[in-house]
């Protein structure tokens, strides 16, 4: 039986949680305590009999003392040395006496193991982003687009200023293109911001388990047609955990458990072709399908976003104001970290539980969108008179067609997008640096 | 005697305002903003120098500087190529293709007439 490098440290940890003194131990197997100390801090090998014996007193099988996941921790340990590179202000690390190092402080080599594999993870994430900005063709698109305006303009305004006798039907076309020119790139400069906020394509480059969990509802849509069918259940649950567009996170996959079973429950609670006949009959009115449903109000705008298609997106936020689950929609630039803009109903929501909200928000833009937006905040499962009461909250977002009833609120994506800069709402400056220029009213009723 | 530049590039107002300040300063201009056909456009239009875009609907200022190299009439015309983008492979690239000058947007209009100018002189 090979004497393992940790053999000892197990010894001692087996040893004391059953309360066995050293003393008592080594006088059981035969050696001296003094003995037995070195062998538990690993400066003893020890096989044969010595360990069958051992064992024998502590309960265990031999191999249970001599096997374990040190090999992994070793080389995860020499990894971590090998990616240091230049020896720091104590000197390269002691690679002979790396297993001294586990055997004596176990919890502090597997944080160094730790800390190296989560240094090498976030070595290949910057590696990956820096990647995509160097190529990333809608990036390389928006910044053509920016420097061709600037170049456009800075050679008109060069014309304008430097040209004493100019005509004045140069002049004029030469103003027209400087106006042009601005607006096209407050435009392409807004939507690089955007784009860059919202990391692009929510899909790719997942940076936690949120974004991961809000990839993989994007790339389905927030709806899942094997949910829907009469008699599904925890299989087609875990089928879709097994599917290639499944998170590969163990904890993100939890999560999509969680989202997916609530799903389930929706669809089972309100099937589709029901859930569809009563909505028309409703006038899509969602407090009015929560009574006819027996649902709560934050289910019926679950249902209505993953029945909705490309024409209903949703968002779910904790009690904090982070969003946890994310279905966009085209237009309303959702962001990929952190809350969104207080001002949304969402928001609202939280500060009056279990009252729904509602109002049409104006996102900004050359052409100004509008958004019919419902939200609610009910307390979360599992909180009670024994827990702190925890909320969360839901919204749907629906692109206006057409008036709505409801108050219209000047909202944004978050305030480092948001152009808005005389908001009572903003907590931080915008990066646009200036207010986008709105278009004429013509284009705004296109 | 007047100096003959082809301009292609396909963005209509840089386009206005190059014409304009190259106009004044005394160039007869020609203006082509297809890359498909700048080609024929430069041979039918015997310029002395050239502008050249690199980001061009068809083909790419590279594609064209290449044909222009390859053929004996052009090989030493002097070609001035703009571009967004300025980095060092496209640079490079821009070199091994035998551009004459590469100035990278924005630029100003001194800047562009001064580069013209020179490399239209031989400088």
């Amino acid at each position: 039986m090979p004497a393992s490098p940790l053999t000892g440290s197990r010894i001692r940890e087996r040893r004391l949680a059953r309360g066995t003194r050293q003393a008592d131990l080594a006088r059981a197997v035969g050696i001296s305590p003094a003995y037995l100390n070195l062998i538990e801090h690993n400066r003893r090998r020890i096989g044969g009999k010595l360990i069958v014996d051992i064992a024998r007193e502590l309960g265990v099988e031999p191999t249970q003392l001599t096997e374990g996941a040190e090999d992994a921790l070793m080389v995860a340990l020499r990894d971590a040395a090998a990616r240091s590179g230049e020896a720091g202000p104590g000197g390269a690390p002691e690679l002979d006496r790396a297993e001294d190092f586990a055997g004596r402080f176990p919890g502090w080599a597997a944080l160094v193991a730790t800390q190296g594999r989560r240094i090498e993870a976030l070595e290949r994430l910057v590696e990956t982003l820096s990647d995509r900005l160097a190529h990333d063709p809608h990036l390389a698109a928006s910044l053509h687009e920016v420097l061709s305006a600037v170049t456009a303009i800075r050679s008109a305004a060069s014309i304008l200023t430097e040209t004493r006798d100019i005509d004045p039907d140069w002049q004029a076309r030469f103003l027209r293109n400087v106006g042009e020119e601005s607006r096209r790139l407050s435009e392409s400069a807004e939507g690089l911001v955007a784009w860059l906020d919202t990391g692009g394509d929510v899909a790719e480059t997942p940076l936690s388990p949120v974004d991961e969990l809000g990839a993989f509802v994007a790339r389905a849509d927030y709806h899942f047609p094997t949910l829907e069918a009469p008699g599904a259940g925890a299989r087609e649950i875990g089928a879709l955990l097994k599917g290639a567009e499944a998170p590969r996170d163990p904890g993100t996959a939890e999560m999509a458990r969680a989202m997916l079973s609530r799903y389930h429950a929706d669809a089972r609670a309100m099937p589709a072709g029901a859930f569809t006949v009563s909505r028309a009959a409703v006038d899509g009115d969602p407090s009015r399908l929560a009574a006819a449903f027996d649902v709560p109000l934050d289910a019926v705008l679950r249902r209505m976003a993953s029945l909705g298609g490309d024409a209903a997106g949703l968002v779910v936020c904790d009690g904090a104001g982070t969003l946890t689950l994310r279905k966009p929609v085209e237009g309303f630039v959702l962001p990929r970290f952190g809350g969104g803009c207080p001002l949304w109903p969402l928001y609202q929501a939280l500060t009056r539980p279990a009252q729904p909200v509602a109002a049409v928000l104006e996102m900004p833009g050359r052409i100004p969108r509008r958004f019919r937006c419902r939200a609610v905040s009910l307390p979360l499962a599992g909180t009670g008179f024994d827990a702190p009461t925890v909320h969360g909250a839901t919204m749907l977002i629906e692109p206006v067609e057409r008036e709505v009833p409801g108050p219209l609120v000047e909202a944004g994506s978050t305030c480092r997008v948001c152009p808005r800069e005389s908001c009572p709402a903003r907590r931080e400056p915008s990066i646009l640096g200036a207010r986008v220029p709105a278009a004429p009213r013509s284009d705004r009723d296109q | 005697m007047t100096k003959r530049v082809v301009i292609v590039e396909d963005e209509p107002n840089i386009i206005e305002a190059i014409n304009f300040i190259l106009s004044r300063d005394g160039w007869d201009v020609t203006v082509h903003a297809n890359g498909e056909t700048a080609v024929a456009a430069v041979r039918t239009a015997r310029p002395d120098v050239i502008l050249l875009d690199v980001m061009l609907p068809g083909r790419s200022g590279y594609d064209i500087l290449k044909d222009l190299r390859a053929d004996p009439d052009f090989a030493a015309l002097p070609v001035l190529m703009l571009t967004a983008r300025g980095q060092k492979k496209d640079r490079e690239l821009a070199d091994s293709l035998g551009v004459t000058r590469f100035m990278t947007k924005p630029f100003s209009n001194a800047e562009l007439l001064a580069a013209l100018g020179e490399i239209a002189a031989g400088a």
